[in-house]
Parts: C-alpha cells; sequence; structure tokens
C-alpha cells in the first residue's frame, strides 16, 4: 500500500476516470446514497454535522465550512438564497477540481443539493473556469442526467426544490476570489467588492450568498453518509479529513490523489509520486499549496506536515494543497519570476498597490534573474512587497508578494550571488548551476 | 493586466446563426429574468466559437440583446482574456501553458516549436491557419506540460509529440485530446497506485444504509468527536 489512506476511505472513487462518470456509475459506487434521508433532518443538524466533522474550506482559505454555513439568515425573506460554487480553478499548481468536475460530478451535484437545503437554498449555480470546456461538458451532462432522473429540479424526490445550472467565465485567476466570482457571474469585469457587506448579508445579486470550493461541496455527501466522526477521525485535530493533493514539477511521476490530511509530505512524494527527479537529495524547494504561498526549503520539506498549522508554523500555508517541487536542475528566481508575471498578468487593476506593485516587482524579478541589479535593490523589492501585502481589496496583492518574500527568506544568498558574478562579468547563465551555489 | 484593444478591421456587421442564437437563449434562460446581464460571458463565447472571434458588431448585438449599455459588454469582451479580439487561425489556435509548473517541465521547449513551426506569438501565420498564444495556468499541472488546441488539452507533451500533433491538425485531422505519453487521467505515470479495491466498484456502496450516522432524534448527536 502506498501512502496512509486506505481506498475504503476514499471519498473520490472515480479520480482517475476509469469508471462511469454517469449517474449509474455514480450511484454504484455509493453516490446519492440516502440523500433522502439527509435531507429528512433539519438544517441545523446537517451544518452542525459539518461543523463536527471539522471540514474546512478546501479552496485555500480553510474557513470552517459548517461555521460559514450557519451564517445565512435562518428564515428565507423576499430575497432568495443561493449558493454558488466556485469551480473557477485557476490557482497555479492546483489541477484537483478538475477530477472532480469531470470524473465524479455526481457527487457534486449531490452535494450542491445538500448544502443548499443546509443554507436553504432553492438556486445553486457552479462557476465553472472558461478553459474547462470539457469538463464542463461532462458536468452539464451529469445535471442532465439528474434533472431527468428527478434528483434534482421542481419537485424532486428528495423534496426540496432545487435548481442547478452550470455558467463559465472568461480566463480570468481573480474570478476565484469570492466576490470576484459573484461580479463575473453577473456579467460585469471581474473586480473584487469590499467586504462587508459579506456574501452570506448580500452576495450575488444583492441576495444572501454561500460561496464554497467544489471539493468541499463534493465531500459532504459522503460525510454525512459515513458520520463527522469518520472523516474527522483523518488528520490532525483542527485538520481533519481527507484532501485531494496535485503534485507538479521535478517528481518522476506527477499526479492528483486523495489522502488524509497531516499526510508527511516526504511521504506523499516517495510514495505516491517515486520521489524527487535524482533523489531526494537533489531537492530544493517546494511550493507547498499553490503558487500563492511562500516556498519551504529542502530541510523544511523533510518534516513538514500536509496540513494547515504545520505549514503555517513554516511561513507558508496548505493553500489548495498544490505542491509544486523544485530540483537544483530549477532556476528557483526564474519560476518565481515567472509567477511574479503571472499576478502582473491577473491584476485586475482596480488596487493601485497591485496595479502597478505586480508590474513593478515582475520587472525587478526579471533583473534578479540574470543578476542585472544592485544589492540594495533587494530590499527594494522587498520594502515594495511589503507594501503591496495587506493593502488591496482582494488577496492577490498578497498572492503576489508572499511567493517573492519566500524566495529571499531561503535563497537571498543566490541572488546576491548572481548580482555579484554579473557585476564581475560573469553573469549567470540561465538553466546552468551557480558553481557559487554548490 | 495586460492591454487589450478591438481589432483596427473590424468587420460590417454581426448576425446570430440559429443554433448560436438558440443557445445564447439558454443561456439567458439560466438566470432571474431581470438579470439578464448574467449571460453575457458564454453569449460571448458562443459567438466566439461561431465567428472565431469578437468584433465591434458582435458586441453591440450583445448590448442590445442583454439591455447592456455598450460600453459593458466591451468592459467584459476586453477584460476576459478568453475572448479574442481579432481573427484566429482558421485551422486552430493554440494556447500554451507557460506558468512556472509548466515551466518547470518544459513548456519553454514546446514554445519554440510554436515559435519555430508558426510564428511569432499573438499573430496569425502566414498562412493564415494558425495562431499560438502563451497563457496562464490552464489547472493541469500534474499533466504538465500541456496546451490547449480548440478548446481541449494535450498534455504530457514533448517538443517532438508537440510537433507531430500540431502537423496533425495542419494536415486537417482531429486528434484526440489527452495524455501524449499515454496516463489515465491524472494518474501517476505508469497506472494508478490507488483505487484498486475492487469492493468500492461491486455495488457494496450503493446498498441503502440502514440509517444515517448520527441521525437526530433517535441518537442525539455526541460530544464534540472531533479531537
Amino acid at each position: 500500500m502506498v501512502g496512509i489512506l486506505e481506498d475504503k476511505d476514499r471519498i473520490f472513487t472515480n479520480l482517475y476516470g476509469l469508471h462511469d462518470f454517469g449517474l449509474e456509475g455514480a450511484k454504484r459506487r455509493g453516490a446519492w446514497n440516502g440523500v433522502r434521508e439527509i435531507l429528512s433532518q433539519t438544517p441545523e443538524w446537517i451544518c452542525d454535522q459539518v461543523k463536527n466533522s471539522g471540514l474546512r474550506g478546501r479552496g485555500g482559505a480553510g474557513f470552517g465550512t459548517g461555521l460559514k454555513w450557519t451564517f445565512m439568515p435562518k428564515q428565507e425573506s423576499e430575497r432568495p438564497h443561493y449558493l454558488v460554487v466556485n469551480a473557477d480553478e485557476s490557482e497555479p499548481g492546483t489541477c484537483k477540481d478538475r477530477e472532480i468536475l469531470r470524473n465524479d460530478p455526481h457527487l457534486l451535484i449531490e452535494g450542491c443539493l445538500i448544502a443548499s437545503y443546509a443554507i436553504r437554498a432553492h438556486t445553486c449555480y457552479i462557476y465553472i473556469r472558461g478553459e474547462y470546456v470539457f469538463e464542463r461538458e461532462r458536468l452539464e451532462a451529469a445535471i442532465r442526467q439528474a434533472y431527468e432522473a428527478r434528483l434534482i429540479g421542481k419537485d424532486n424526490i428528495h423534496g426540496w426544490d432545487f435548481d442547478l445550472h452550470v455558467t463559465h467565465g472568461g480566463g480570468a485567476y481573480i474570478c476565484g476570489d469570492e466576490t470576484a466570482l459573484m461580479e463575473s457571474l453577473e456579467g460585469k469585469k471581474g473586480q473584487p467588492r469590499l467586504k462587508p457587506p459579506f456574501p452570506a448579508g448580500a452576495g450575488i445579486y444583492g441576495c444572501p450568498t454561500t460561496i464554497n470550493n467544489v471539493e468541499t461541496i463534493a465531500t459532504v455527501g459522503a460525510i454525512l453518509r459515513r458520520g463527522a466522526e469518520w472523516f474527522a477521525g483523518f488528520g490532525r485535530p483542527n485538520n481533519t479529513g481527507t484532501k485531494l493533493m496535485a503534485i507538479s514539477g521535478h517528481v518522476n511521476r506527477p499526479c492528483v490523489v486523495e489522502e488524509t490530511m497531516s499526510i508527511p509530505l516526504r511521504q506523499l512524494l516517495e510514495e505516491h509520486c517515486g520521489g524527487i527527479r535524482g533523489g531526494w537529495g537533489n531537492l530544493k524547494a517546494i511550493i507547498p499549496g499553490g503558487s500563492s504561498v511562500p516556498m519551504i526549503t529542502a530541510e523544511m520539506a523533510e518534516t513538514a506536515l500536509m496540513d494547515f498549522d504545520s505549514l503555517r508554523e513554516m511561513r507558508s500555508g496548505l493553500g489548495t494543497a498544490a505542491v509544486i517541487v523544485m530540483d537544483k536542475d530549477a532556476d528557483i528566481v526564474k519560476s518565481i519570476a515567472r509567477l511574479s508575471y503571472f499576478y502582473k498578468h491577473e491584476s485586475c487593476g482596480q488596487c493601485t498597490p497591485c496595479r502597478e506593485g505586480t508590474g513593478w516587482m515582475w520587472r525587478v524579478m526579471e533583473r534578479m534573474v540574470t543578476g542585472e541589479a544592485e544589492m540594495a535593490e533587494i530590499d527594494m523589492l522587498l520594502d515594495v512587497a511589503s507594501q503591496v501585502e495587506g493593502h488591496t481589496i482582494c488577496g492577490l496583492g498578497d498572492a503576489a508578494a508572499w511567493p517573492i518574500q519566500g524566495l529571499f527568506r531561503h535563497f537571498r544568498h543566490e541572488v546576491e550571488d548572481r548580482i555579484t558574478q554579473y557585476r564581475a562579468g560573469r553573469p549567470h547563465v540561465q538553466g546552468a548551476t551557480l558553481v557559487a551555489a554548490e | 493586466m495586460s492591454v487589450r484593444r478591438l481589432s483596427p478591421n473590424q468587420p460590417a456587421s454581426f448576425a446570430f446563426q440559429p443554433q448560436t442564437l438558440e443557445k445564447a437563449q439558454w443561456w439567458i434562460s439560466k438566470f432571474p429574468a431581470a438579470r439578464r446581464q448574467s449571460a453575457v460571458i458564454p453569449i460571448l463565447w458562443l459567438i466566439q466559437k461561431q465567428e472565431g472571434w469578437v468584433s465591434e458588431p458582435a458586441i453591440r448585438v450583445v448590448a442590445e440583446m442583454l439591455g447592456m449599455p455598450r460600453i459593458r459588454v466591451l468592459e467584459v469582451a476586453t477584460f476576459y482574456t478568453m475572448f479574442m479580439l481579432e481573427p484566429v487561425g482558421s485551422v486552430a489556435l493554440v494556447q500554451v501553458c507557460g506558468t512556472t509548473p509548466c515551466q518547470l517541465r518544459g513548456s519553454e521547449s514546446l514554445m519554440a516549436v510554436c515559435k519555430r513551426k508558426i510564428g511569432p506569438k499573438d499573430h496569425l501565420s502566414a498562412d493564415g491557419k494558425f495562431t499560438w498564444q502563451e497563457v496562464e495556468c490552464l489547472g493541469a499541472c500534474a499533466n504538465a506540460p500541456m496546451a490547449a488546441i480548440n478548446d481541449y488539452y494535450y498534455e504530457d507533451l514533448t517538443p517532438e509529440s508537440f510537433e507531430a500533433l500540431l502537423d496533425d491538425f495542419a494536415a486537417g485531422k482531429a486528434p484526440a485530446p489527452g495524455s501524449a505519453a499515454g496516463r489515465q487521467g491524472s494518474a501517476p505515470e505508469g497506472g494508478p497506485l490507488t483505487l484498486s479495491d475492487p469492493a468500492l466498484y461491486d455495488g457494496t456502496a450503493a446498498k441503502p444504509l440502514k440509517k444515517i450516522p448520527n441521525a437526530a432524534p433517535k441518537t442525539p448527536a455526541k460530544a464534540e468527536p472531533t479531537a
């Protein structure tokens, strides 16, 4: 056996698409089982169970899902309630929701119904990123099946009127932010809104709205069927459950896999991915939670656990559990400069620190790659990064600053070497390993 | 942010084909009647599927259709980078992912192939058949490096397999999307290491549940078991 999680405890049993994604196959694997009984309980009971399971949002922020649901008004007023599922998966390194959307869409649909009942919503929108065309086709086919089988829709067999619609975006990373997603869903530019008002008070169309990640919602059915204690039995306290982890970069066999929270990072890489290219000793750095979190070094990766608390203690984060591995052949400065370009490209342009700062940071980072910079510019760059961080409406400013801060926290000496080499007339050649760094 | 402007060469008019119009109405029907504007991104996308790109006359038609000021539709068309604002290759629009996870696994060599075979990025090739772009993370990082060609994902590419793929498109074939290395979805190369227990698929999980765990009121929820 590889890893910690046993097959019998896996939620996403069609992760690799070996089996039928449709209704019949999904039912055979346990989807939709017991949903009627679950909906015969009260919404409060569902929220309590999800709270007890310790499920935290799987989209990166890790907010308690059950708690989030209780923020919704207890009585529906003239303003209808909405559930919105965030399927705008665009964080570099993250490719887990895609597997649910194309291979196990019925777990998601079932979760949408249960979650909508828990927050007293009769309408749900799934906002999927525009580039996922195949995934959208699969999801729409699955929804059609669910309507035809009267599992959802008006007068469905579960007794809770429920409409489920898919909509899509147009290739903007920023629409993964919940308030930008709402703007985009309303047919506007995806520029984030100020909070408050929070979505539970005024979300899409000014109505109470809950926004959850695909994986969060798709997990709910299994939690309620198997019991909160079952789910809470995995991982460490405050970091419970199972989680889809996506590993990319310099491992021998990149993959997406479901594992328990708190699995040691090294075990995850060694057992599921065949280890680091060239052996563990060849590891340089790891970005453990999608591009927005600061990197950790090989020594830290030795002891890191894949959960919120362990990685936070290392001044990084679990994010979406998208592990990007860089070995010693990787030019990490260039890798981070490429991320800076990404954030520059994806800034929505609303807040000045981010709109101007991301471009500025990218241009300086490009010079750091070759070493064509002044020593003093390192501190200037870090200063600017800290001025962008925390001074924007949404988290994109933070996300642009953190990778740079992470790089200089651990590998400042490498950049300094490059600057010295450049000034000594021996510029760093991209792709080659620095003699001084060895 | 990126600067995106409408093409200087615009057609005189735009008209929906019947099937596009039908789909557009279906998208509008998904949203509350007073919120038709919500369908603007999907409808612009349908137009792009019909015409290959989004033109200024099309933007005007959409504004009228959805009761929106034209500037709002223009904003949407220029904000979202999936909308092509000038004509693209008649055979294929090639979008190579260039963000870090793909870069680490060699997307630069794919882009070199594009440069050699198609020409400079963001421009029509000389024969008008291809356009290629470097795009930001497409969300298939475990199958890097990859490219989206005409909406579908081609994964685990090497310069050689990518070149063969482009040749296939140029020859008028329609290569099947997916992993060029023969991987099963995002499973590790060589086949899945997990999900091998046959009990998951023999229908055991579909047997009706006797009762839901912790169901009220017979068994009231016990004390906090999360520890």
